[in-house]
């Protein structure tokens, strides 16, 4: 943690990003090469999201930036400026699990954990536009997070679950 | 591991490119990133300086012309695959973003990205070469048009020159009673092949005027193949469906497929003519309710 934080070389250039992570302002000077995923980890402690393949196809690096999915690990950090960043640790509110990993947990949506975050924040951007999505749309939508766990029926599983606890607020609305 | 760089952030095309003419080699433009620090990362590359475009306002419009759809370079593939111009005038093209790399690639990456990268295994290049598309570069003393026939060079190479920047993609509207489709397959992370047709059906709607075939993915660049369109061309609609087996052996041997991870050379040619035959399935039925419609 403190090496990112203390080596910079004299003279090399900084760039100011201010940003909201988790709900929270944060203001920092990055290097340009600093990516996103090592600056949220190492800088800010929030491990959630993991460094697994480090090439943009695996999925566990996810992070939300204004809403959509991102890989943090091929990111740099100055793409963040003056943006909206969530983490799994911002999902929770007041203790209260979100209904995504509520869902994860009853339905077994994970094992080892290893992918998790990174699959709860796509499935929280895929459902933010398509709140009703079928299987199919799960699929499509998720064939860009991997896991080497569950096999995925589990996970498609728990994503339907949590559409449906999701929209049950919606309805009641709609219907009073 | 990520070497040390410097940005620039220039907002206008003529300070790109001027940046890229004063540093030569040692710059390089940076869209979204998706390849460039990929490439970067794994120490295949390492250039000093990354020229940031994203700051020159403009470049990400999506526009209908009298003649063309205007795609600007920096549309991100989920841009284009949302976009209501694309989605009601180019929707192969939509279908076709839907389908492009994984969702957070598709969120950053840019189609002059993709285009410039000139990945073999890439999807846009087939599709615009069966759209007859046209791209636009620009450079601090001008701009000119090329054909996207022209683009592709070789393997990550295009005619491009290192001041120059890709502005815009120009993709013909679709005359009446014409269709088009894409198809690809692959089982990796990326396509092994790619096909793309263009038809449309002559004044009485019985056979086949103009013909665009390209093939993507199985050699060192997408290609448009003449052989293959020529034996369709003219053809009633029956006659070229009986001669597309035939077109799909003829775009197979010149498509300049090449064994690979990807697959052996014959399974690609085999796997071209597969999705030509089914392409031309598509594009008579889209035709046809173009005629009726
Ligand atoms: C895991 C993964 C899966 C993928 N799967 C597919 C797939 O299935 N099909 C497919 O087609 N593609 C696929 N891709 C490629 C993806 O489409 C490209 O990575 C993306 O479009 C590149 O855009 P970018 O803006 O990130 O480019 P960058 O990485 O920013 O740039 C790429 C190159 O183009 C140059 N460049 C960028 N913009 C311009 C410009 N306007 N003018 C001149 N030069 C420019 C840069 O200097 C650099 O050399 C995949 C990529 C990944 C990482
Ligand atoms: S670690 Fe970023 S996508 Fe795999
Ligand atoms: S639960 Fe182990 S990788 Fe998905």
């Amino acid at each position: 943690m403190m090496a990112s934080l203390m080596s910079k070389p004299r003279g090399a250039q900084t760039i100011p990003v201010s940003f909201i992570v988790n709900g929270k302002a944060y203001e920092l000077e990055v290097e340009p090469h600093e990516l996103l995923l090592d600056v949220i980890r190492d800088r800010l402690g929030l491990t959630g999201a993991k460094r697994s393949c480090d090439v943009e196809v695996c999925g566990a690096c996810t992070l939300l930036l204004d809403g959509r999915p991102v890989s943090a690990c091929t990111l740099p950090a100055f793409e963040a400026r003056g943006r909206q960043v969530q983490t799994i640790e911002g999902l929770a509110e007041n203790g209260k699990l979100h209904p995504l990993q509520q869902a994860f947990i009853e339905h077994g949506g994970f094992q080892c954990g290893f992918c998790t975050p990174g699959m709860i924040l796509a499935a929280k951007a895929m459902l933010e536009e398509n709140p009703d999505p079928t299987e199919e749309q799960i699929k499509h939508f998720m064939h860009g997070n991997i896991c080497r766990c569950t096999g995925y029926k589990k996970i498609i599983e728990s994503i339907l679950a949590a559409a449906k606890k999701m929209r049950a607020p919606l309805s009641a609305k709609r219907k009073s | 591991m990520l070497r040390r760089f410097r940005l620039e952030e220039p907002e206008t095309v003529q300070e790109a490119s001027q940046l890229l003419a004063r540093h030569g080699e040692a710059a390089r433009i940076y869209a979204g990133g998706t390849e460039l620090l990929l490439v970067m990362k794994e120490g295949l590359a390492h250039y000093e300086r990354l020229v940031n475009v994203k700051k020159i306002p403009h470049l990400d419009e999506v526009k209908l012309t009298d003649g063309f759809v205007s795609i600007g370079a920096l549309s991100t593939h989920r841009q284009l695959l949302f976009s209501p111009v694309v989605r009601r005038h180019l929707p192969a093209f939509a279908g076709m973003e839907a389908n492009v790399a994984n969702i957070r690639v598709r969120e950053v990456g840019t189609i002059g990205g993709n285009l410039c990268f000139a990945e073999p295994h890439a999807d846009p290049g087939t599709l615009l070469l069966a759209l007859g598309a046209k791209v636009i570069a620009a450079k601090n003393t001008g701009q000119r048009e090329i054909l996207i026939e022209k683009f592709f060079v070789d393997a990550y190479e295009t005619c491009l020159e290192p001041d120059e920047l890709l502005t815009e993609i120009r993709v013909p509207r679709l005359p009446a009673r014409s269709g088009v489709a894409y198809l690809k397959f692959g089982y990796l992370e990326r396509p092994s092949v790619g096909v793309a047709l263009f038809l449309s059906l002559d004044g009485n709607g019985k056979s086949v005027g103009d013909a665009r075939i390209a093939v993507g993915c199985v050699g060192p660049t997408a290609r448009r193949i003449q052989e293959a369109e020529s034996l369709l061309e003219g053809k009633s609609v029956d006659e070229a469906s009986r001669l597309i087996a035939e077109a799909g052996a003829a775009a197979a041997r010149a498509s300049q497929a090449i064994s690979d991870l990807h697959g052996s050379q014959d399974y690609k040619e085999h796997i071209v003519g597969v999705l030509l035959k089914r392409a031309f399935r598509q594009a008579v039925e889209q035709c046809r309710q173009r005629v009726e419609g």
